[in-house]
């Protein structure tokens, strides 16, 4: 489903991604850990296609198709979807006119019907019981006003609505209390299916206690320095990360 | 709480200035007034080449048909420019490469205003060029500068002995006819300081001159040039004080700044010129016209001043952002107490492509002082990509005071981004009692929580000037809780 | 100071017309006149210099030799029968001006017992003492050459009237209509009185009926006495000939709260004055903008709240998309007397340049004369949110749609702010129509769906 290979990305001169590799499976479900600063955020932004970064080298391949050449909004019609770490609140841009449109520019793409109004409201409804989202948070503008965990739980909500093939958790369990976390993961359980796949971009052991993934990968200065089962969620839980550090510098 | 912070307040306008004393040296004086004859008299005693007295005269005719601005938010008593001395020097000339022949009274005044001229003394590295009136009398450090290829020297001799570079240069940036005070400056500006740094040169040490008025019913106009070529580097200071006097003097300074291809020039300012007394009798009126041309690609151009001094001020430090990619910068903390009055901000004018500024203004009122912040943002239609953030704060001490804020956003670009935020406020009483609350008193709190509040600007500073301006703030400020 | 050749060709005009404009006016108008003469005579209009005419020169088109409106003497009446202006399923009182002139056309419904709107001629008569205590006490023919301009010609105007503790249900809208075969120049004088605990939202929406040049120079005083209520709504909605210079000035008693509200979507030049004095303790005020201008439009807000006592708070947005070679100025002055103390004042400013030929001047202004206040303003010139851009597109939605979602997004912040529903709901439309280009700029009509200029046109004759 996903395939990239020698991925290099700069910011302000500052190569921040030194050369990615990675390969992801439909129905897998992949850990993505590592030390603050390390370059996950970047890496998901850099798939999603936000031109701050600029790619300098390297390839990616979504679905058979050249992922580095499509605008941030093909890439989304394509099925890629990213659970921003830091959602931003935008004023004034409601909740529902703001999903409709995504929805509806996503079917236009792929030659789908368009949804009714009264068919988009039911599946707003569905959608929200399933990460038991506050029903006025869709009344609101987009994220504005909401808490970090209602943030979040919004992130799961909009991927529940859009369904996508590949999703990318930025850090979506930081800050959220066990409860929102077991929400949080139910809902990326419930819509797990045998064609799609997701990164999960984590701090924490904790949330793959809830998510098991089948991979865990370490990134550690931009570039994948570990990868094994997900024992090593757990041996990074129990001994940090110095350990990695010490053995890159060995 | 009240009562105590009247008190405290009545104190600290009680305050004497710190460096309100008179030298006694000998001068050399031109008498009081102004006409076309005392113009070419200054440059006929500074031994000036030709073109310099025509350039003179040419300011001085268009200054006659100038009128005093009057769009600042200050109360200015009428100027007798016919009341004003336009020369005045020490008789006993300095040779400029002895120290020992510098008059010792002289020598004496600087080292009580802690500005040793002797570099022996000189512990932390500071080219220093004095000027008391209209004079530069002593520019230490020239030979290790003149190693580097760079000129630090008083603008008399680069006039002489550079008069190229002062050809090309001089009115460039701030052309005679600017403004009224930059006409007069031109017309009669005695010294100031020269610098020029050659091609790819980081200047080595802190260049610096220092001013002080002494002598009665005297102006002084100095001027400023300073010249980086590609690839340069420096960093420039300057300081004033003046003797307490009831009449009220007249400064009017131009400083111009050229820095060519990725130059980069910092300039720096901390001005304690006399401000009047608790009665708002006499005082400096500071009228000065600062601005830096960013000529070059990737040049910068950064001011950083701290203002405290001066019955008027009357100031505007600008960068003309032409060069592509160039930046200007300008920090800015303006203190006025008592009668003190100030209106002073900065003009970024944006002409090049992918130009940058940023200003930060720091206001404090006190007493029955008003401060202004004024300020111009121009985006020009070709400047794609500009960016400007501001930010201008105020902070009052006291309800009889005034503190005021006119920027000014002029965008002609749709590719520019241009951010102006201010706020205005009291002293936060929550934050001194949090400090009453861990045993600190009121005064020291003020003292605290304002070095706080201005300490992105003071962090501008090169340090010896940081320990200075702090210093100067914490004496003009104790105690003025309002 | 001197008054120059065009100052002295209005003060000649007025001296030839001088009878017939006393003899149509009230006592009341014609006092202030001799006051406004005497100001106009010797410093005549502001010449372009002025610090507060510094972005707007308005000279080119103040001239006398324009046919003045007075002296058509309610000739184009009669436009208002063929005139619509319907905000949708707006439900309000509707009152009539043509050409700055109360118009009793018949079609003004009957107001609520106790609520009154006519003509200065005729109220004056029965509230003598009311006009008198208001008319030019807050417009000062002192300081502004317009105003005294302006009350130099006034002749009748509209005057409203909310006695204490009536409250207005309805909005009431005045739609001022421009209208004639020629080129004109209008001097327009309202007066809104909103007495102690009384309520009402009133609706300016000023229009053009025929292609003429107008040149308006209005000027509306509202007066709104302790804890009275005041919506204020300004539609402008006029074609590209047009030059309009609005004078707004208001004075709020203790525990007052005034919205005023101005809307410019279509315009030649546009030259608001915008003057609140808060005059009473726990007074409030939100004055807000939006203006959408494209072509060679002009649009200037200036701005100036004044907190005259202390423990009042004001709130100020205005916001400006520019188009084409349009170009828009804004001025904010926030006063705070001495002792006017516990003051909150917030205001910002935000803009929006579409093109490259668009320009915009933008001066918020502090000044402070109390310490205990919280102040604030902040301008911006920019873009969209690029990270809200990106956030938009990464779920899909094209960079086109996501710039109108975001534009419309950036205008929705002031049209937020409007009290009646159906004008908010027609606004937002409106305003959606026009960031997705689905409304010709040129119609002169966008606002209340009134008959188009040329339609009407080709009917009157
Ligand atoms: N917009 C940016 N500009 C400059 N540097 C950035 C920017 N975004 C991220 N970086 C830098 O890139 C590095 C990696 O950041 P990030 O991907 O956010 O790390 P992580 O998500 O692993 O904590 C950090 O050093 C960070 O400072
Ligand atoms: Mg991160």
């Amino acid at each position: 489903m996903l395939k990239i290979r020698n991925l290099r990305a700069v910011i302000d001169g500052k190569e921040i991604l030194r050369g990615i590799n990675l390969d992801i499976k439909a129905g897998e479900i992949h850990a993505i850990m590592g030390p603050n600063g390390s370059g996950k955020s970047t890496l998901a932004a850099v798939l999603a296609g936000n031109e701050a970064f600029e790619v300098i080298e390297g390839s990616v391949e979504f679905n058979g198709k050249d992922l580095l050449d499509m605008s941030p909004e093909d890439r989304a019609r394509e099925g890629l979807f990213l659970s921003f770490q830091y959602p931003v609140e935008i004023p004034g841009v409601s909740m529902t006119n703001f999903l409709r449109t995504a929805l509806n520019e996503q079917k236009k793409y792929r030659g789908e019907e368009i949804l009714s109004a009264s068919d988009f409201l039911k599946l707003m409804r569905d959608r929200k019981k399933l990460v038991d989202m506050d029903s006025d948070l869709t009344n609101r503008s987009v994220n504005e006003g909401f808490s970090g965990g209602e943030k979040k739980k919004n992130e799961i909500f909009q991927m529940a609505m859009l369904n996508p093939g590949l999703a990318i958790l930025d850090e979506t369990d930081s800050g959220l209390d066990i409860d929102a976390l077991r929400v949080v993961a139910n809902g990326v359980n419930k819509l797990r299916r045998p064609d799609n796949a997701t990164i999960l971009i984590t701090h924490y052991q904790r949330l793959l206690d809830y998510i098991v993934p089948d991979k865990v990968h370490v990134l550690f200065k931009g570039q994948i320095v570990k990868s094994a089962g997900k024992e090593l969620a757990v041996e990074l839980e129990k001994n940090g990360y110095d350990w990695i550090k010490q053995e890159m510098e060995a | 709480m009240a009562s105590e912070q009247d008190k405290l307040l009545e104190e600290v306008t009680n305050r004497e200035y710190q460096y309100g004393f008179h030298s006694d040296i000998e001068m050399d004086v031109l008498p009081k007034g102004l006409s076309e004859e005392v113009v070419a008299e200054i440059s006929r005693r500074k031994g000036e080449p030709e073109f310099m007295l025509e350039y003179r005269l040419k300011a001085y005719r268009n200054w006659l048909k100038m009128k005093v601005p009057d769009w600042a938010h200050l109360k200015i008593n009428e100027i007798d420019f016919q009341d004003i001395i336009y020369y005045a020097a020490p008789k006993k000339k300095p040779r400029l490469d002895s120290m020992d022949d510098v008059d010792p009274e002289l020598r004496a005044t600087f080292d009580k205003l802690g500005i040793p001229l002797d570099e022996q003394k000189i512990l932390s590295g500071i080219a220093v060029d004095a000027i008391i009136d209209s004079v530069s009398v002593k520019t230490t450090f020239r030979e290790t500068l003149a190693e580097k290829g760079i000129i630090f020297c008083s603008m008399s001799e680069a006039i002489k002995e550079h008069s190229d570079l002062v050809k090309k240069y001089l009115g460039s940036v701030v052309p005679p006819e600017d403004n009224y005070f930059a006409a007069l400056n031109t017309a009669v500006f005695s010294d100031g300081s020269f610098v020029y740094i050659p091609k790819g040169v980081r200047c080595p040490m802190e260049l610096s001159s220092y001013f002080r008025i002494n002598t009665m019913n005297t102006g002084q106009f100095e001027r400023t040039l300073i010249i980086a070529e590609e690839d340069s580097y420096v960093s420039y200071l300057e300081g004033c004080t003046a003797p307490m006097r009831d009449e009220n003097q007249l400064h009017a300074a131009v400083v111009e700044i050229v820095a060519l291809e990725r130059a980069e020039v910092k300039y720096s300012t901390v001005q304690n010129w006399y401000p009047g007394d608790k009665e708002g009798k006499g005082g400096i009126y500071n009228f000065v016209t600062k601005r830096g041309l960013c000529k070059g690609d990737y040049s910068k151009i950064s001011w950083t001043q701290v203002e405290t001094g001066s019955a008027i001020t009357w100031k505007y430090p600008s960068c003309v952002l032409m060069g592509n990619n160039s930046v200007g910068e300008f920090y800015s903390v303006a203190l006025t107490n008592n009668f003190q009055q100030a209106d002073t901000g900065t003009k970024m004018i944006h002409l090049g492509k992918n130009t940058r500024s940023l200003i930060v203004s720091k206001g404090i009122s006190a007493g029955r002082s008003q401060n202004s912040y004024r300020g111009l943002v121009k985006v020009s239609k070709n400047a794609d990509n500009a960016r400007n953030f501001s930010q201008c704060d105020s902070m009052l001490l006291g309800d009889k005071c005034g503190a005021h804020t006119f920027p000014y956003l002029e965008i002609n670009n749709n590719t520019a981004k241009v951010e102006h935020e201010a706020t205005t406020s009291k002293i936060g009483e929550d934050q001194i009692f949090y400090c009453n609350q861990r045993g600190i008193n009121t005064e020291d709190a003020v003292g605290l929580i304002v070095n706080g509040y201005v300490k992105e600007v003071i962090n501008q500073l090169p340090m010896e000037f940081a320990v200075e301006a702090q210093k100067l703030l914490q004496i003009s400020l104790e105690g003025s809780v309002g | 100071m001197n008054i120059s050749e065009q100052d002295i060709g209005f003060i000649k005009l007025f001296d030839s017309n001088r009878s017939f404009i006393e003899e149509h006016a009230s006592p009341v108008v014609n006092a202030e006149r001799e006051k406004a003469y005497a100001a106009f005579s010797a410093k005549g209009m502001p010449r372009p210099k002025t610090e507060a005419y510094k972005y707007t020169n308005l000279l080119p088109w103040f001239k006398a030799e324009h046919t003045q409106a007075f002296s058509l003497n309610g000739e184009w009446e009669r436009v208002v029968e063929s005139f619509q202006c319907n905000v949708n399923e707006l439900d309000s009182y509707t009152i009539y001006t043509v050409n700055g002139r109360y118009c009793d056309s018949g079609k003004n419904g009957t107001l609520p017992d106790g609520i009154v709107v006519g003509s200065f001629a005729e109220l004056s008569k029965e509230y003598p003492e009311l006009m008198e205590k208001h008319y030019g006490s807050l417009a000062d023919v002192e300081s502004d050459g317009f105003v005294a301009l302006n009350s130099m010609f006034a002749i009748d105007g509209v005057f409203v009237y909310v006695p204490k503790n009536k409250v207005l249900e309805k909005p009431l809208q005045i739609i001022n209509i421009l209208s004639g075969d020629r080129d004109l120049m209008i001097n327009q004088r309202n007066l809104i009185v909103v007495e102690e605990n009384a309520q009402a939202r009133v609706l300016f929406c000023d229009h053009t009926a025929s292609n003429m040049r107008f040149v308006v120079n209005s000027v509306t005083e509202g007066f709104v006495a302790e804890s009275g209520m005041l919506d204020f709504y300004n539609l402008q909605n006029q074609h590209n000939g047009t030059v309009m210079l609005g004078g707004y000035y208001f004075d709020q008693e203790s525990r007052s709260l005034l919205n005023a509200n101005y809307f410019t979507l279509h315009t030649g030049i546009t030259r608001n004055n915008i003057y609140a004095r808060l005059n009473g303790a726990k007074a409030e005020n939100h004055v807000s903008g939006l203006y959408v201008i494209d072509k060679n439009q002009h649009v200037d807000n200036f701005t100036f709240i004044d907190h005259a006592v202390a423990d009042c708070e004001s709130n100020e947005l205005f916001k400006g998309v520019m188009d084409d070679a349009s170009t828009g100025a804004f001025t904010g002055r926030i006063m705070v007397a001495p002792d006017a103390q516990r003051t909150n004042a917030y205001q910002s400013n935000n803009n929006l340049l579409l093109t490259n030929s668009a320009k915009i001047n933008t001066r918020p202004q502090l000044e402070i004369y109390a310490d205990d206040v919280k102040c604030s303003h902040g301008a911006t010139v920019g873009q969209l949110d690029e990270e809200a851009m990106f956030y938009l597109r990464a779920r899909g939605i094209s960079k086109e749609e996501a710039n109108i979602l975001l534009m419309f997004a950036f205008a929705y912040q002031v049209i937020e702010k409007i009290n009646v529903p159906a004008l908010k709901d027609q606004i937002r439309e409106l305003v959606e129509k026009r960031f997705r280009g689905e409304l010709d700029k040129c119609d002169s009509c966008v606002v209340c769906g009134q008959i188009g200029v040329q339609q009407l046109q080709t009917e009157s004759r």
